[in-house]
């Protein structure tokens, strides 16, 4: 398991963080994420990529685990 | 519907009403192919409030305050305004002012560069060119680790101030405060009335908030991770601005007889150049800016303030592109041209400057 720290970054880092990581192959990667923006964004680069995500959200942040 | 269609009909909608908004608005008033654009209307609220003296570029815009309340309230409503900074500020804010400095070259942000396109304004198609390499470039240095690093959470206080600064701008609007330069003729003097400004934009400001449609972003995304969702709002613009203007027969495929256009080829691709690199360094083209100005976020609160600051600047030293008439062929001076330069030099040093390597 691999995690990614996307807290605060401005779009598009969080989702280039979480391709770099994904590309890695250490599933499941779990990003943190603090905005709904990238939230959404890794969200859908990681489903148009065949992967499956799962959200939990941590008081006003959110966790993502990313499985194949 | 799954949830990747929903958004993908939500942002076309966003690029569709917005596009609706900038033809409706031209109608009410607003200059040719000016229904809506952020440059041009950060540079007449700037004239307005006297931070240069150009004649015929000042009125405080209401879509300016309207797009920013828009975005506030959509934020509050669905629990997504967030006060956070603190990521580069200062760096964030010489960047936008140089975005402004390339787009009043070009005579438009990337809103308007669309809505010349849809007119047929071959130079503003040019223009694109300029754009598009423009991400390019930027894309590259986000590969490489480009990064201005992470913001923080704020305090609900700092948050605030921008939408109270909307509140304010949108009463002096309103009010018609007589300290507020007018322009009696030029741009700055057509303008649809106050209210349907504000209202409009506030519709514009809420679906840019909802569906995060930004016109850097969405060539950004095509080279970076190869996803159109981004696009579809500008292309869902284009479209609508495009059947409008051939309904109404105002479609005129030429590089001349375009309104507040010139056709110095070479400086408009650049200054788009610089805005497209810029806005992609930022994260956001200047309207994102705006709305996540208004959801609060200061760091691109400061990134406007450069902008208008920046729209002074071109306004004082004579750095933006002079339209075309029939008695001049327009195009940006030199003061433009060593601006745009020069914008092209302190942005590649800050890319450079801000490259490193990832640890997530």
């Amino acid at each position: 398991m691999s995690q990614v720290d996307t807290r605060g970054l401005s779009c598009p880092e969080p989702v280039i963080l979480t391709k770099q990581a994904l590309e890695q192959g250490t599933l499941p990667v779990s990003v943190l994420v603090s905005d709904m923006t990238p939230l959404e964004n890794i969200r859908r680069y990681a489903e148009n990529n065949g992967y499956k995500v799962e959200e939990k959200a941590i008081a006003d942040e959110w966790e993502l685990t990313i499985t194949k | 519907m799954s949830t990747k269609r929903k958004a993908t009909l939500i942002i076309i909608i966003a690029g569709a009403v917005a596009g609706l908004a900038a033809v409706i608005l031209q109608h009410l008033g607003n200059p040719g192919n000016m229904g809506f654009c952020i440059a041009c209307f950060l540079r007449d609220t700037a004239g307005a409030l006297q931070l240069h003296k150009a004649p015929p570029v000042q009125y405080l815009r209401p879509e300016i305050p309207g797009l920013i309340l828009g975005a506030f309230a959509l934020s509050l409503l669905r629990r997504e305004f967030k006060p956070r900074g603190g990521s580069a500020p200062i760096t964030r804010f010489v960047i936008g002012a140089f975005v402004m400095i390339g787009a009043l070259a070009f005579l438009g942000c990337p809103f308007r560069m669309v809505l010349r396109m849809a007119a047929g304004d071959l130079n503003a198609w040019i223009g694109l060119i300029g754009f598009v390499g423009g991400i390019y470039l930027g894309t590259v240095f986000l590969k490489k680790g480009f990064s201005l690093r992470r913001s923080e959470a704020q305090h609900l206080s700092e948050g605030l101030v921008f939408p109270t600064i909307g509140v304010l701008l949108i009463l002096g609007a309103a009010l018609g405060a007589t300290v507020l330069a007018v322009s009696e003729s030029g741009p700055g003097s057509m303008h649809a009335p106050v209210l349907w400004s504000f209202l409009i934009a506030l519709v514009v400001g809420a679906l840019v908030q909802h569906s995060r449609l930004c016109q850097a972003g969405g060539f950004r995304d095509v080279f970076l991770i190869k996803d159109l969702h981004l696009l579809w709002g500008t292309i869902a613009m284009f479209v609508v601005v495009l059947i409008a203007n051939i309904w109404q027969g105002s479609f005129n495929l030429s590089l001349t007889g375009q309104p507040i256009a010139h056709s110095d080829h070479l400086w408009n691709i650049l200054g788009l150049g610089l805005v497209g690199f810029g806005s992609t360094l930022l994260g956001g083209c200047p309207m994102r800016q705006i709305v996540m100005a208004g959801s609060g976020n200061s760091d691109s609160a400061l990134t406007v303030l450069g902008m208008i600051t920046g729209a002074a600047f071109s306004h004082n030293f004579g750095l933006a592109g002079a339209v075309a008439t029939a008695e001049s062929a327009g195009g940006v001076g030199a003061n433009g041209r060593w601006a745009v330069i020069i914008g092209f030099v302190v942005l590649l040093a800050i890319a450079f400057a801000n490259i490193r390597r990832r640890k997530a």
